[in-house]
């Protein structure tokens, strides 16, 4: 019964967490948001050619750097940063979650998946 | 068009497919790059990326409420998702290498099927089924809350889920969508997991996937924070608004409607890959 139990719990706080992260998120990209249409919302739109971002809006560092300097798109990649980091935060509970439990082969598969994860948001970048 | 007046549109637009997507079960993200790469012209590697992101916020919203209800299973659903993760970053590499024609075809005929898909009728749930050696050993086997009380299944063919769920994490790192259907399809018709416990683990897992190829869109510069944050704060508002008045509505004519609009919407996305207008 115990694990049932501990089963329910995690997935509780969880459920606290994504919604957390989520609303946490969208309120930082509306902040930024605004800062961004207030500065440049008269400027011409142009998505049909594609340049790619320059890097402050690449990288975590850059990002920081680009939203503590009050950018607006600074700002508004910081919160897209902290929703990619929400499912992530997720995982990473749920090793705690299983640690607890003593399940060494789901702390496994776990970590797996953490790795993975941290590998994308970390390390893709340096690679090519 | 200036800045204001394109972030204003591709907001309702978002918010018209988060809506839609939610009401229908289909999911927003399939809807939206081809809204945003017909209709405003952008091109699809911003679209992929800005959709990408709006997957995680409607799924991360959606799987807070179910996961309290008790129907997902948190154990399937990390297993499977080493495959899905796996799959996300290999079309997400894919996705940097490969022709925008390409993407654009592929996308039309993922269109075409996901409108297949939801046409068919879904075929009759198998119960008391006898447990499989590997789905014990994994420890996946549950029970969930149903009309009857308490129901317990035995999950079947693990490698088979698994193969698929890889294919839906490519899918989903390659196109930018949260291919829900195929995850469904995993579970539901492979691994006979109860089409309930399906949907809601699904739901759990999109979010880890669609993570999982956003770090390297990140890395790429495929993600625009000026295109992003309309689409984003748009489908997770549609699509909050659609989880609360689903109960209420009648979404049998609506999914006939948003079946038809998928398929007009994936024949374009294949013509003008084709003709090399993408």
């Amino acid at each position: 019964m115990t694990r049932v139990w501990t089963d329910r719990k995690i997935e509780d706080i969880v459920g606290n967490l994504l919604i957390s992260g989520v609303l946490l998120s969208a309120f930082v990209v509306a902040v930024g948001g605004a800062i961004y249409l207030i500065r440049h919302g008269l400027a011409p739109a142009g998505y049909h050619v594609f340049r790619g971002e320059p890097s402050d809006l690449r990288s975590l560092p850059g990002i920081f750097h680009s939203a503590l300097g009050l950018s607006g798109r600074g700002i508004i990649q910081l919160g897209l940063v902290l929703l990619i980091a929400t499912p992530v935060a997720r995982v990473a509970f749920a090793i705690w979650g299983f640690a607890e439990e003593h399940d060494r082969l789901y702390l496994t598969f776990t970590g797996i998946v953490l790795i993975i994860l941290l590998y994308s948001l970390l390390g893709s970048g340096s690679a090519f | 068009m200036n800045i204001l007046e394109f972030t204003i549109l591709v907001a309702m637009g978002s918010f018209v497919a988060g809506l839609l997507g939610s009401l229908t079960g289909l999911g927003g993200g399939v809807v939206l790059v081809p809204l945003l790469t017909i209709f405003f012209k952008v091109d699809i590697r911003y679209a992929i990326g800005a959709s990408l992101v709006s997957v995680i916020a409607t799924s991360s919203g959606a799987a807070a409420a179910y996961v309290k209800e008790g129907f997902s299973n948190i154990r399937i659903g990390m297993f499977l998702e080493i495959a899905t993760t796996l799959g996300a970053l290999c079309g997400a590499f894919l996705a940097t290498v490969v022709s925008t024609r390409f993407l654009a075809v592929i996308f039309g005929l993922v269109l075409l099927y996901s409108a297949y898909l939801s046409r068919k009728p879904r075929t009759a749930e198998q119960r008391n089924l006898p447990p499989d050696a590997l789905a014990t050993r994994l420890r996946m086997n549950g029970s969930f809350p149903s009309e009857e009380g308490m129901r317990h299944y035995n999950v079947q063919r693990v490698p088979a889920g698994f193969s698929l769920m890889f294919g839906a994490g490519a899918l989903s790192g390659l196109l930018g969508i949260g291919s829900g259907a195929v995850k469904v399809l995993a579970m539901d018709q492979a691994m006979k997991i109860p089409f309930k416990v399906s949907t809601t683990t699904s739901n759990f897992m999109i979010g880890v996937t669609a993570a999982a190829s956003a770090g390297i869109y990140l890395n790429r510069g495929y993600i625009d924070p000026g295109l992003s944050m309309p689409v984003m704060l748009g489908v997770l508002a549609g699509s909050l608004l659609g989880v609360r008045i689903l109960v209420k509505a009648e979404t049998r004519v609506l999914r006939l409607v948003f079946s038809l609009v998928i398929v007009v919407l994936g024949a374009q996305m294949i013509y003008e890959g084709i003709t090399g207008r993408i």
